[in-house]
């Protein structure tokens, strides 16, 4: 299927909800497996390190969260330029599925962070530019909630919050640099393409669970957007064809 | 007399050439500014919002020279923010309750230059009145002359950025019904960038360090906004006008 | 964890309950929908029939 096809079909929540069946399920049983290989991975077989002892092993959760922070503001950021230039139906869905899996994630990776700052840092909570950052992040997932939550009329709601999200993304980067500037003090992060600063058993296990994160991120989606084709397209035809066959049987996921 | 002014006050909206585009910005700002002159309280508020402020913390600092000295920066700086803050709530919700809002996004052409004028009007009805007061408020904070001059220099090239951010966040909350402590949520992370360059500015400045990045950064995020925010604006009013 | 198990474990156990919370709100909503919205077609359909 060329492009210009694969997206004249997106539009079509049908189209979408039927070929996402065999992804969602995919996605998560790839989820389940990639974070419990990564989990005891990081846990049990990744070799201590010698500065920081154990308390490192939090990393494997915290860096894939902050991580997915940003990838689902990327996320939103781009779902909100289609909806505004295409007004595409999906990308409304899109934006407003991926926020509450967004504030959770950044919420984890600060709370995570907190926790391992305690015996490396001597300290719960630092004012320094990352954890800043990260905290800013969390102010503008929140206010893409509020915002939904505020405005009644759903199709409005959802293309204010795609102006709200495109003025966040274009405003990331410079808090980002300000912050940067102004509190210096984090360890510089470890750039996993060009050379990790960790020996590979210590990285493996990174590398598993961020790919881990990224396809829950994929497994929570697809089924909040499945979830909410179903809802918005109930009264059609083909929705409710499908409530008349038996529950499909997702496999446990996590 | 009151006739006349009446007309003066309705909507001068010109249609279709790019040439009359200049009449466009200055008629709608002529128009902001008239009404404005009417109502000072708009002015007026957020100023004594911004004394307030500064009363309470160097009371609650217990007034003490070298305390305030060091904290006046940023306490001026984050009262400026709040005080802008503040003055943002009105500035389109007027227009959205007598309609006048829904022609101007609908008929104004271009919308980029109407909408202009409303920000520009409102920086000279917020921003420009706040940059005026701090250097005052920075010398009862135990500033220098000089570092007061400079936090003036500061302001000026910061408030703008202010108002243009602050009036994206106010175009996508216009039509909610309480939607002040909303537009805060909203529009105070976008700040952070003018706080941190302003403060850190007047601070770097009063420890002898070179400023001109601080400088220039305020500069340019000033420019971007003034760049992008208004079509931002122009945007999220023709959502809230809709619904 | 040589005295670091609380903070290791406390960071993992709260990063699963709401990797869990995440989870389980999705799937429990859809069964939700599904069982009303199958309600609701029942009802229409029903109707008809009783005029």
């Amino acid at each position: 299927m060329s492009l210009k096809t694969l997206w004249h079909k997106l539009g079509s929540p049908r189209w979408f909800y039927e070929l996402s069946g065999p992804w969602t399920t995919g996605f998560g049983v790839a989820a389940a497996l990639l974070l419990a290989v990564g989990c005891v991975w990081a846990l049990a077989i990744a070799p201590e390190d010698y500065q920081q002892g154990n308390s490192y092993r939090i990393m494997y959760i915290h860096v894939p969260t902050a991580i997915l922070a940003q990838s689902v503001y990327m996320t939103l950021g781009v779902a909100g330029v289609i909806l505004l230039v295409w007004r595409m139906k999906l990308a409304d869905m899109v934006l407003a599925c991926a926020v509450p899996f967004g504030l959770w994630m950044t919420a984890l990776a600060l709370v995570t962070g907190a926790i391992w700052g305690k015996p490396t840092w001597g300290t719960w909570w630092v004012w320094d530019a990352r954890i800043v950052s990260m905290l800013v992040q969390l102010f503008l997932f929140f206010g893409l909630y509020a915002l939904r939550e505020a405005i009644p009329r759903a199709d409005a709601a959802g293309r204010a919050c795609a102006v709200l999200a495109i003025v966040g993304l274009v405003n990331i980067p410079i808090i980002k640099y300000s912050v940067d500037w102004w509190l210096t003090l984090h360890q510089p992060s470890s750039n996993l393409l060009t050379g990790p600063t960790m020996p590979s058993e210590m990285y493996l296990p990174l590398f598993v669970n961020i790919i881990g994160f990224y396809c829950l991120y994929a497994y929570v989606l697809l089924a909040s957007l499945r979830l909410e084709i179903l809802r918005r397209e109930e009264k059609t035809q083909w929705v409710q064809q499908q409530l008349q066959q038996p529950l499909p049987q997702q496999p446990q996921a996590v | 007399m009151s006739g006349q002014s009446e007309r003066n006050l309705s909507l001068n909206l010109n249609q279709g050439s790019q040439g009359l585009s200049k009449r466009l910005l200055r008629s709608q700002l002529g128009r902001e500014l008239r009404i404005l002159v009417r109502s000072p309280a708009d002015v007026v508020n957020p100023l004594m919002f911004f004394a307030l402020g500064v009363m309470l913390f160097a009371v609650g600092l217990r007034g003490e020279r070298e305390v305030l000295a060091e904290f006046a920066p940023v306490v001026i700086w984050v009262l400026v923010l709040l005080a802008n803050l503040l003055s943002l709530e009105n500035l389109y919700r007027r227009d959205f309750e007598d309609g006048s809002l829904e022609q101007l996004v609908l008929l104004a052409r271009p919308g980029f230059l109407a909408v202009l004028g409303k920000i520009l009007a409102h920086w000279l009805q917020a921003g420009l009145w706040l940059c005026l007061v701090a250097p005052l408020a920075g010398l009862a904070l135990f500033l220098s002359p000089d570092q007061a001059g400079f936090l003036f220099i500061t302001l000026l090239l910061g408030t703008p950025a202010l108002s243009l951010l602050g009036s994206v966040g106010a175009a996508l909350t216009v039509g909610l019904g309480r939607g002040g402590v909303l537009l805060a949520v909203l529009v105070l992370p976008l700040y952070l960038p003018v706080l941190i360059f302003g403060a850190s500015a007047v601070l770097e400045n009063m420890a002898g360090f070179s400023t001109s990045a601080q400088i220039y950064w305020l500069a340019s995020i000033t420019m971007l906004a003034l760049t992008l925010a208004p079509l931002a604006t122009l945007a999220a009013l023709r959502i809230s006008v809709e619904q | 964890m040589g005295g670091h198990g609380l903070y290791v474990w406390l960071s993992y156990g709260l990063s699963f309950l709401v990797i869990g919370l995440l989870v389980w709100r999705v799937r429990s909503a859809r069964r939700a929908f599904v069982r009303q919205a199958r309600a609701r077609a029942q009802r229409l359909s029903a109707e008809p029939q009783a005029k």
